[in-house]
């Protein structure tokens, strides 16, 4: 039974004062001015009782759907509703990485269409999201693999999307640290996608919720949704920690708690929730300038520009809701990592921590109206969601403002699963911890 | 690390088994409609709290074990063969 109303919180209307352009120019004024002509870059809002959207999630995906449903589609009358501080989900614990190379022609076009949308992105938003397409770089170790890598490229040059193959020698002049030839698997080449790379993750959170802010969406933090109202097989709002709110529409945007969110309006999803880990180590010199992958075990590390390398391996395996992680995965990723570049054995590793994630029974996700009207899904993102943001943000607005997908995402209907057309990435079937 | 307690082996490391995912969903039969085998394949109730799962002693006597585990807690509070399931005053909420 949904709990009973509360009152909602008074209707306060935010004051709109604009965090103004950021530009050089305004960087030397300020500098001159003693830094006192800055203000919040976006508002903290008090919830409304009604608004035409309600976006559940204010996380990388969230924000970004209320950011182009608010400047690409006229929608203002929108509430991005966070139950924590903004932007201390996954899209803030994630490494980073952006890339395209998928093997599946529909994702490498989905996958690519966000990395053309990160390339322009902090134009669009005014905001340094630090946006560094150094490349990224996959290791192989058999015949096998090379030949199944091969492939990849060339379904992705036939999307005309980079893909290079190099040489053990090309490796080695890229990434020195590499021990080609490892005892247990050596090198025998890499696949280089030149436009992939990594992005300051808080940045995006914040320069999506400064844009939609501006464009007058309401961004509500602390306020946990803890139930869908639902009127027959319509959903008309959701109950919160701070009282009911009404919605023409719902959406969904809340990664690794989908389950628990779509229970609440009566759904199952094809989604369960597993723990990836990451971890960082003490800042050195510059060492690695390429996103490197490990080709016989789950393992990627990159350098953040402090210095420090970014690291991380597979999920954990179980169902879990846990974001911290357990010993026996952070043995598996350290061991990979000293194989592939044994000078690591003596860095230091600073934090490590995890974040819990939607992965979906065929390791694709979900952009999708639901079997309730007004309820829209963003989900199932497994732990690749965070190159997804623009793209998964844009194609969730267009399926609210049209209702309709937008044809780069079409292919990531719920109706999928049901109807046998899966999307299996790597083609392992429904069980998503081996995804 | 989870210290899983086989019935057949006594209490080992989580190393020596593998996760095989939600124990409850029953099986169809050739009766039932596509939209029970999909709910069957696709479906999961994915709840944060008390899970019934399937665990193989790989390591071990190699039997496929029911494990009822917290899955924020990570307790074990249950495990039985394939065919036992937990006491009902220990069931799920
Ligand atoms: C360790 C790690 C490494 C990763 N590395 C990469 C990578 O390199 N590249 C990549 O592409 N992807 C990566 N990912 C995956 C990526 O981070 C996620 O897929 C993506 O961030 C999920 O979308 P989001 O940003 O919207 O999620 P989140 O930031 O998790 O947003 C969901 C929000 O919903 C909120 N919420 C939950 N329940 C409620 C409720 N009841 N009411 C209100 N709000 C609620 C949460 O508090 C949260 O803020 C990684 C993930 C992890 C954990
Ligand atoms: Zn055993």
């Amino acid at each position: 039974m949904p709990p009973a109303p509360r009152p909602s919180a008074p209707a306060i209307a935010p004051e709109r004062t604009s965090s103004g352009r950021y530009s050089l120019w305004r960087l030397l004024r300020e500098g001159l001015n003693g830094q006192r002509g800055w203000s919040r870059a976006w508002v903290k809002a008090a919830p409304r009782p009604r608004y035409r959207v309600v976006i559940v999630g204010g996380g990388g995906h969230g924000l970004a759907t209320a950011f182009y449903l608010a400047t690409g589609h006229g929608i203002c009358d929108v509430a991005v509703l966070e139950r924590g501080p903004l932007g201390l989900g996954n899209v803030a614990r994630n490494t980073t990485i952006i890339r395209s190379n998928y093997f599946q022609p529909a994702n490498i076009r989905f996958y690519d269409f966000s990395l053309r949308l990160w390339e322009r992105l902090e134009r669009s938003l005014n905001f340094n999201a630090m946006v560094s397409q150094r490349g990224t770089l996959n290791l192989f170790h058999t015949e096998a693999q090379r030949d199944l890598f091969t492939r990849r490229a060339n379904l992705m040059r036939l999307e005309g999307v980079d893909a290079a193959a190099l040489s053990r020698a090309a490796v080695k002049a890229l990434v020195p640290l590499v021990d080609l030839d490892n005892g247990r698997y050596p090198v025998l080449g890499g696949f280089l996608q030149p436009r992939g790379g990594t992005v300051r993750h808080d940045a995006v959170a914040w320069g999506y919720a400064r844009g939609a802010s501006e464009a007058g969406v309401d961004i509500v933090e602390h306020c946990a949704v803890t139930g869908i109202r639902r009127e027959g097989e319509r959903v008309v709002g959701v109950e919160t920690s701070r009282g009911f709110i009404a919605a023409d529409v719902v959406c969904l945007a809340v990664a690794g708690h989908s389950s628990e969110l779509a229970r609440m309006a009566g759904l199952e999803l094809p989604i369960e929730t597993h723990v990836l880990q990451a971890f960082v180590t003490e800042g050195v010199k510059p060492v690695l300038d390429v996103v490197l992958t490990y080709g016989a075990g789950h393992f990627y590390i990159s350098q953040s520009d402090k210095g420090g390398l970014v690291f991380g391996g597979a999920i954990d395996g179980y169902n879990t809701y846990g974001q911290r992680g357990t010993l026996p995965m952070v043995e598996e990723v350290t061991a990979a990592a000293v194989t592939l570049l044994p000078a690591l054995a003596r860095v230091k590793v600073l934090r490590q921590w995890g974040g819990v994630m939607d992965m979906s029974m065929d390791g694709s996700p979900i952009i999708s109206q639901t079997p309730l009207a007004g309820l829209v899904l963003n989900g199932g993102w497994c732990y690749g969601g965070f190159k997804a943001i623009p793209a998964g943000g844009f194609t969730t607005a267009h399926l609210i403002a049209h209702g309709a997908p937008h044809p780069v995402a079409a292919h990531l209907d719920l109706g999928r699963f049901a109807a046998g057309r899966t999307v299996d990435e790597r083609g392992v079937g429904p069980f998503p911890y081996l995804h | 690390m989870l210290r899983i307690p086989c019935p057949w082996c006594g209490t080992r490391d989580e190393a020596e088994f593998r996760y095989h995912g939600d124990a409850t969903r029953p099986r169809p039969t050739a009766a039932d409609t596509l939209a029970d085998f999909s709910r069957y394949t696709y479906g999961r109730d994915n709840p944060l709290g008390w899970h019934l799962e399937w665990w193989l002693h790989v390591g071990g006597c190699r039997r496929l074990l029911k494990v009822e585990r917290h899955t924020l807690s990570h307790e074990i509070r249950w495990v039985g063969t394939p065919e036992a399931s937990p006491a009902p005053e220990v069931q799920a909420p």
